[in-house]
């Protein structure tokens, strides 16, 4: 039972490590690709093509008084970024990286490359955990004693459980085709080819699903065109406008995290995983583990590039428009999905 | 070990459920209340009933209670009431009562009925979702449909009652 | 989980704490007078209805005549969680409602039908 338990630990600790340190490069990822969008330079000062911008800003974010003003409620003021960290750490133990290539770690099999091999109930968790993430919006909002707070925290809560909505629905059209709620089989579903000539990736038999599963994942993680909350030039800095230093450290941190999660999310359930286009992994044991893992982290980072252009090519929706998209457009479209892979799957074609 | 995760859960279950319904600050009970969800959802995983657990979490602390906290939020709910003030002696006897039931209930638990001590397999086998799927959809499917009509009427009524209508005087 | 493996926790502890939360979820509508906690307290006691069912779902599985019931205690408790969602529903929008008139939320001034 040691033995399992180290393995598990090792695993989650290769999978915090790898999270923290994407955060500090996607920051940097941010700044000199919206300058690049803009025409501009971007940081170029600290270290060569600015690389240890990052590092900077973490300097500067410690050193910086650590404020709190007088009428918040200590306690629910401090546990929203708490929150909004360890939520999106959470998720992530669902997620598969890497081929299950028969490895042995301490003598013990490691049960393929997710922290949570056991997990038969792979995407309730991943939404349930995903769910929770209203509360550190929220209870920014409520506890920093301020209007512009309180209005950031209400859009932002109210925009989460919407989308939210639309989420779900699209992915029970991943569920059905793959008759499984562990991600692992789902993404072992996604192999080979469809239809004899595209790649058997759900993005390919599921086009709307995959569309409206990556507009969603926009509006959860407030990213634009869907950051009202955070609107910085309508609503100071919307739910985080009372934070300064650590807690501002928190969320910021915390949005790259949930971006980090949401687009391996898109490329588990939609972008095959781990798997290559129309061919297999050939390998097994540790040549096949690393050559699936280059592909998934290729895949997550293009995401995450995805993410970054789209913030700064788009305007951002406003906030009637933003809750119209989510019920009236949504909703219809992932129950069309639903409808789509229902009858595609009466057919045979899944 | 795995009697030890039930014996904190159980702990952090009453402890929160205590949290719940002493403290006098709104936000306090109802977050506190997501965490006796939590502690909730363990016990079912511990039974073994994973789709049971992983529902508890997200319709109970992921979306009810988030009604609870936006219903706080747009009453804006600040100040509290003192507890238990004003109705002195239904207050006593009703928790006289409550805890005689409790009581009994507990002996009933701890001694009278069969097998008190007995370890037993969990219900693993049918605790994940395609055995409980597929009995939503063939032997209780009647009550399922039920169920989403009871919803919809739920939304319509809490949307009909919600709106404000200004011509009436509400 | 594993399937087949014994659990050491005896289904008669799990019904012990449904009893206490039933007692403090009823203490709780009993003494206080703020709608919104009465209706937490309330969702604690349909907790520990919903945790007793899952105890007897769990102590009926072993047995091969009474396996069935696994499943329906399982269920049951699937429609109590919907069932309670949409009674908070609507039972906050009713509150909602009353706060509106009385400008309170203290459920003792809800004593005259009009006024």
């Amino acid at each position: 039972m040691w033995a399992d338990m180290a393995v598990v630990g090792v695993k989650l600790a290769f999978v915090l490590a790898v999270m923290l340190t994407t955060v500090p490069i996607m920051v940097w990822v941010e700044r000199r690709g919206s300058a690049l969008i803009q025409d501009r330079l971007g940081p170029n000062r600290v270290g060569p093509f600015g690389l240890l911008q990052p590092v900077i800003d973490v300097v500067k974010l410690l050193t910086k008084e650590n404020l709190r003003p007088e009428g918040v409620q200590t306690f629910f003021y401090l546990l929203a970024p708490a929150i909004a960290i360890a939520i999106s750490l959470s998720t992530f133990i669902a997620v598969p990286f890497a081929q299950d290539s028969g490895l042995e770690v301490f003598g013990q099999p490691v049960n393929g490359f997710i922290v949570a091999p056991n997990l038969n109930i792979g995407i309730l968790y991943i939404f349930a955990i995903a769910s929770l993430a209203v509360y550190s919006v929220f209870l920014a909002g409520w506890s920093s004693d301020n209007k512009f707070s309180l209005y950031g925290g209400i859009r932002a809560s109210a925009q989460a459980i919407s989308y939210e909505l639309a989420m779900t629905i699209a992915v029970v059209g991943v569920l059905m085709s793959a008759g499984s709620l562990h991600l692992q089989q789902i993404v072992d579903a996604q192999t080979g080819t469809w239809l004899g000539s595209l790649p058997g990736w759900n993005f390919f038999s599921q086009p709307i699903g995959a569309i409206i599963f990556i507009v969603a994942v926009f509006a959860e993680t407030h990213r634009l065109p869907f950051d009202l909350p955070e609107a910085d030039a309508e609503l100071v800095a919307g739910y985080h406008t009372e934070y300064s230093s650590m807690g501002f450290a928190a969320f910021y941190m915390s949005e790259y995290l949930h971006m980090i999660v949401g687009a391996s999310l898109i490329t588990v359930f939609f972008f095959g995983g781990w798997n290559l286009p129309w061919i297999d992994i050939p390998f097994d044991g540790w040549a096949g583990a690393l050559l699936s893992m280059s592909v998934f982290s290729a895949k997550v980072a293009f995401f995450l590039w995805f993410f970054v252009w789209v913030r700064w090519t788009l305007p951002r929706l406003r906030y009637d428009q933003l809750m119209a998209l989510g019920w009236k457009v949504m909703i219809p479209l992932a129950i069309l999905n639903f409808l789509w892979v229902g009858v595609g799957m009466a057919l045979g074609y899944f | 070990m795995v009697t030890y995760v039930f014996l904190a859960a159980a702990a952090l279950a009453v402890i929160f459920a205590i949290l719940t319904v002493v403290p006098r600050n709104p936000m306090t009970n109802v977050l506190s209340l997501v965490v006796l969800f939590f502690a909730m959802a363990a016990i079912f995983a511990i039974l073994g009933m994973d789709f049971l657990a992983a529902i508890q979490v997200i319709v109970y602390s992921g979306a009810t209670l988030v009604l609870f906290l936006f219903v706080i939020m747009l009453l804006n709910i600040r100040k509290v009431e003192p507890f238990g003030s004003g109705r002195r002696w239904q207050a006593f006897i009703g928790t006289l009562v409550t805890a005689g039931i409790g009581a009994m209930i507990l002996v009933i638990a701890g001694l009278l009925l069969p097998e008190h001590g007995a370890v037993l397999p969990g219900v693993a086998e049918v605790g994940t979702a395609i055995p409980i799927g597929r009995a939503l959809l063939s032997t209780h499917l009647f009550a399922f449909e039920f169920i989403t009509l009871l919803l919809v009427a739920a939304i319509v009524g809490a949307v009909y009652l919600g709106s404000r209508d200004d011509n009436d005087s509400g | 989980m594993t399937p087949a493996e014994m659990v050491p926790v005896p289904y008669t502890w799990v019904l012990a704490l449904s009893a206490v939360l039933f007692a403090i979820g009823a203490v709780g509508v009993l003494l206080r007078r703020n709608g919104i906690a009465i209706f937490l307290s309330l969702e604690i006691m349909l907790n520990s209805a919903n945790l007793a069912f899952a105890a007897f779902a769990y102590r009926f599985a072993a047995g091969h005549a009474t396996a069935a019931a696994a499943l329906d205690g399982q269920i049951f408790v699937f429609f109590i969680i919907a069932v309670a969602a949409a009674e908070a529903a609507v039972g906050l929008a009713l509150f909602i409602v009353l706060h509106r008139l009385k400008d309170s939320i203290d459920v003792d001034r809800a004593n005259i039908l009009r006024w």
